[in-house]
């Protein structure tokens, strides 16, 4: 026979209020099984849970319910006093009489409160006597971590796990790492050059020796779970070999071939061998293959030639490493929303008419004007600019339903910039509300419209045409309620932030969520924004929707500090609360695993000692089961069941009401 | 040949025959026939602009619930007035069930929405295709610079009508060039010329439609082509108050896009109806030794 002690929590009048504990504890006394039962003033209290602990010293207890708050309250509370006291913390349990009981009822007489008081009392009791006592699970973890994506989110994530003393693994797809960040001319709202202060980052990186950047490459799977992910990574060909390319650069001044370059978008063209940008780290050229006559029609090579140190390799493959990690930082960050979509604007119609991007490298000291603002049509120095903000962003008809957030400021940035470069320029903003929430974003705004005497005008421009070598922006000024028809050299486009193409793909790569933008989705949006539902997956930076510089170094460094977290001890506890599938009933129907929203459960292959296959059945992983009991539900032959809330459990409970 | 169940409207049976027959005459030329429907009515010339409005939709459902029926599983048009209520009509009824069935009530006749709505001119570029025009031209209209205007009907609401790029639509440049034409580009050639307001408010429409004239003879366009009676009509009248007013410009003739397609395929300029433009293109064709 059980020894259950049940203590009856008045929560001060909380409880007391509506539920006559004494009469409750008096109840359950009478129930077989029980041999302790009384009410308290306040059961989380020190004395409180003093009392718990004696009791069940005293009558040898082997099972605790307490009646009082709901268990995400004081749970861990009574389950700690419980295993202080010796007994299995998983045999305490937690009848939920204040939120679910005495908080929804307003009956004083206290009649129906302790009816009802009762009832989730004698249930949790019958529940209680099939609780089997449970045991942590304890995982081993690999302390070293995979970053995704060298933008300056994925940047600050791995200096700070390489801060902190672990390894990182450091993933980019482009040549260089620096992101959208090393494209920046000047950053808004303190006018500091954007390289200036990530240069010294990239170097960082470059100089750590917790830090191995594998650079033009891909994350191709992520196998495993929280402390043991296993990677598969491929490294593209450079055609050039890292250990011995010294980075001097013969190579590329001496390739006679020219692409449009992608870090210039499309303003300028690199060699068929190139670095993205002078500073890029790794400094490491790669050869652009489909467009070197040397891969296409076996003509050139003059790389090859003048390389000192014989680097250059035509015939290297790509090759695929795996990595053992412990945890995953996804980094990957934004792109730009098409502008073509917007034929109202004639991007790539008009020549002068360009984008937010290329303005920053219109702007840029080591962009293709060095920092002289020259329209792209005939490189003459524009008069008049014209941005128009919000396109794409805020547009569910043609666009996307979100604001992009950073548009209003880099606008602002942008009018200033070229009121700096242009002192007799004029800068005319169409926008829809001037958004500018963030530490002296607002000043800033205020001073591009009164020092720098950018005009705003607040409407939408219905379209922009071509005449006399002009671009002609006509659209609508809400505030003084006329049409204006704008004559300008050049006009800017604010596009919208868009997640990256192909980013869904990389969420069922690796496991986690993505909402129908395709941004990353973060736990909790509040209180756990950097986890995702795949635990030991975290996110940083714009691959989880717009965000600007601060913010994404802020996710950065919180997600490193979620990794440092895990990694503080080569071990780390799980609640036991896992599904358990009973070998002997499973008929291997694999609804389980198909239901399985965490990819738990594993279709398990039995064999004898030769090696014969003797059955299937499935297999759950208890270190990536989340106890959803999903597969419970879903599992034809009851062979399933959830520890800690099994059938029997749930039953007993029910046939007591 | 190839038969395509034609919708004509009102307008093309009356004032703007030339866009009917140029049209029919053309097809014949290019291996198709437009088979006119047995049994039409008028398309109610305009699409109810308010959600519950629903008698408006009863013209329009009775002439595709005819089409349906004649058997053709498609419905071609020329005027853009009645290819854009037809088409979003066929919409409304294909997409909402409630909306179908109070119609159904008011027409004693279920219709499903099931066929398609065409216009002429994506039958050139889909079914006939611009190349197989080009082989087909007898006549290149060499030299003649010509703008395409659009207008409003033919384009919009883009997600519903989707026959081209509401902001910056080619497909007439596509069929101007394929006729030996220089197509002219101008900014204002999707922009209203005033429809309706010719009958209450002429001076709206002398402004918008004197707007689109001066951008396209601005950019050098000799002629103007249009899909639409309407616009046809505005552009062309409301050009006297242009002269009026605006000191060196010369008027432009406006005719239809079927015309100049009759022309260029060698077809009899009588059939055409050019003579019922108020400014003929003749003389034009003449100077260019067309």
């Amino acid at each position: 026979m059980a020894r259950i002690g049940v203590f009856v929590c008045q929560c001060g009048n909380n409880i007391e209020g509506t539920v006559d504990t004494k009469k409750v504890a008096e109840e359950a006394q009478k129930l077989p099984g029980v041999v302790y039962s009384r009410n308290y003033k306040f059961m989380c209290s020190s004395p409180g849970q003093e009392m718990l602990k004696e009791a069940i010293k005293k009558h040898r207890l082997d099972g605790v319910l307490v009646s009082a708050c709901s268990p995400h309250m004081h749970e861990k509370t009574f389950r700690k006093a419980s295993d202080a006291a010796g007994l299995n913390p998983f045999r305490c349990e937690m009848a939920n009489i204040r939120e679910q009981c005495s908080w929804v009822h307003h009956d004083r007489t206290k009649k129906t409160g302790t009816v009802k008081g009762n009832d989730l009392t004698r249930m949790a009791i019958e529940r209680l006597k099939r609780n089997r006592p449970l045991k942590k699970i304890n995982i081993p973890v690999t302390r070293r971590a995979l970053v995704i994506g060298g933008g300056i989110a994925g940047i600050q994530a791995a200096l700070d796990i390489a801060e902190g003393g672990r390894e990182v693994i450091l993933v980019e797809r482009e040549p260089s790492i620096g992101g959208n960040m090393a494209r920046l001319s000047e950053t808004f709202p303190t006018m500091d050059c954007s390289q200036c202060i990530l240069t010294p980052k990239m170097v960082e990186v470059e100089l750590n020796e917790k830090i191995k950047l594998y650079a033009y490459s891909e994350v191709e799977k992520v196998d495993g779970y929280i402390g043991n992910f296993t990677v598969r990574i491929r490294r593209k060909a450079k055609y050039v070999d890292e250990d011995l390319c010294t980075g001097c650069g013969e190579c590329i001044e001496k390739c006679p071939f020219k692409a449009g370059s992608e870090f210039e978008l499309g303003l300028t063209s690199r060699k068929v061998i190139y670095t993205p940008f002078p500073q890029s780290v790794p400094n490491i050229p790669v050869i652009d293959a489909p467009n070197c006559p040397k891969f296409q029609k076996d003509k050139c090579g003059a790389c090859a030639v003048v390389c000192g140190p014989k680097a250059i390799d035509f015939k290297q493959k790509d090759t695929v490493v795996e990595e053992k990690v412990g945890a995953v930082v996804v980094a990957t960050g934004y792109q730009m929303m098409p502008n073509e979509r917007f034929g109202e604007y004639g991007y790539g119609r008009f020549k002068d008419v360009i984008s937010g991007m290329q303005f920053e490298r219109l702007a840029s000291s080591s962009g293709p004007t060095g920092g002289e603002i020259r329209r792209p049509s005939d490189g003459k120095v524009p008069e008049t600019v014209v941005f128009i903000q919000c396109v794409g962003s805020r547009d569910e008809a043609k666009g996307v339903s979100y604001c992009s957030k950073v548009c209003c400021m880099y606008t602002a940035k942008h009018t200033m910039l070229f009121r700096h470069k242009v002192k007799s320029g004029q800068a005319y903003v169409f926008y829809m509300d001037i958004r500018a929430g963030g530490k002296r974003y607002e000043e800033f705004v205020r001073k591009a419209i009164e020092k720098d005497g950018a005009m705003y005008l607040r409407g939408r421009v219905s379209r922009v045409y071509e005449k006399d070598g002009k671009v002609v922006v006509c659209g609508a000024d809400t505030l003084s309620n006329s049409q204006v028809e704008i004559e300008a050299d050049m006009v800017v486009l604010a596009t919208a932030v868009v997640s990256r193409k192909g980013s869904d793909g990389l969420a069922r790569t690796i496991g986690i969520g993505s909402d129908r933008h395709g941004f990353y989705n973060e736990y909790h949006p509040k209180l756990k924004p950097v986890e995702t539902v795949n635990a030991g997956i975290y996110l940083a930076g714009a691959c989880m929707g717009p965000m600007d510089i601060p913010e994404s170094v802020n996710m950065g460094s919180a997600a490193a500090g979620k990794v440092l977290g895990l990694f503080s001890s080569e071990e780390m506890a799980r609640e036991p609360i896992v599904a358990n599938v009973n070998e002997r009933v499973c008929n291997a129907c694999w609804d389980c695993v198909v239901a399985c929203p965490y990819s738990a459960i594993e279709r398990f292959t039995v064999k004898n000692g030769q090696g014969d296959v003797m059955g299937m059945h499935a297999k759950v992983n208890e270190g990536v089961c989340q106890g959803c009991g999903v597969c419970v539900a879903a599992c034809r032959s009851k062979a399933i069941d959830l520890a800690g809330y099994t059938d029997e459990q749930v039953f007993a409970a029910i046939n007591a009401f | 040949m190839m038969k395509i169940p034609y919708y004509p409207g009102c307008t093309l049976n009356t004032v703007a025959k030339g866009l009917d027959t140029s049209a029919r005459e053309s097809a014949a030329a290019l291996g198709f026939e437009m088979e006119e429907l047995k049994g039409w009515n008028c398309c109610g010339a305009a699409f109810p602009l308010t959600p519950d409005n629903l008698i408006g939709l009863t013209a329009p459902a009775k002439v595709l619930l005819n089409a349906k029926k004649e058997g053709g599983g498609s419905v071609m048009t020329l005027c853009s007035v009645c290819y854009n209520v037809l088409k979003r009509t066929n919409r409304v009824l294909r997409d909402d069930k409630e909306k179908r069935s109070i119609v159904t009530g008011f027409i004693e006749e279920d219709y499903d929405g099931s066929i398609d709505v065409i216009h002429y001119l994506e039958v050139l570029r889909d079914r006939v295709g611009f190349e197989k025009i080009k082989e087909a031209v007898k006549r290149p209209l060499k030299g003649i610079r010509a703008g395409a205007y659009y207008g409003c009907m033919l384009l919009r609401p883009f997600k519903e009508m989707g026959i081209d790029d509401h902001e910056a639509p080619t497909i007439m440049e596509g069929l101007l060039r394929a006729l030996g034409c220089e197509a002219v580009d101008f900014p204002d050639k999707a922009e209203c010329c005033g429809a309706h307001l010719a009958m209450t408010r002429t001076d709206i429409v002398e402004r918008l439609s004197g707007n689109v004239m001066r951008s396209a003879a601005g950019r050098g366009a000799e002629l103007i082509v249009t899909s639409c009676p309407l616009c046809q009509y505005n552009l062309e009248k409301s050009q006297k108050k242009t002269l009026e007013e605006t000191p060196g410009y010369r008027e432009v003739p406006v005719v239809y896009f079927t015309q100049l397609l009759g022309l260029a395929l060698g077809q009899d300029e009588d059939t055409l109806g050019l003579g019922k433009n108020l400014w003929d293109i003749r003389p034009l064709l003449k100077s260019k030794g067309v």
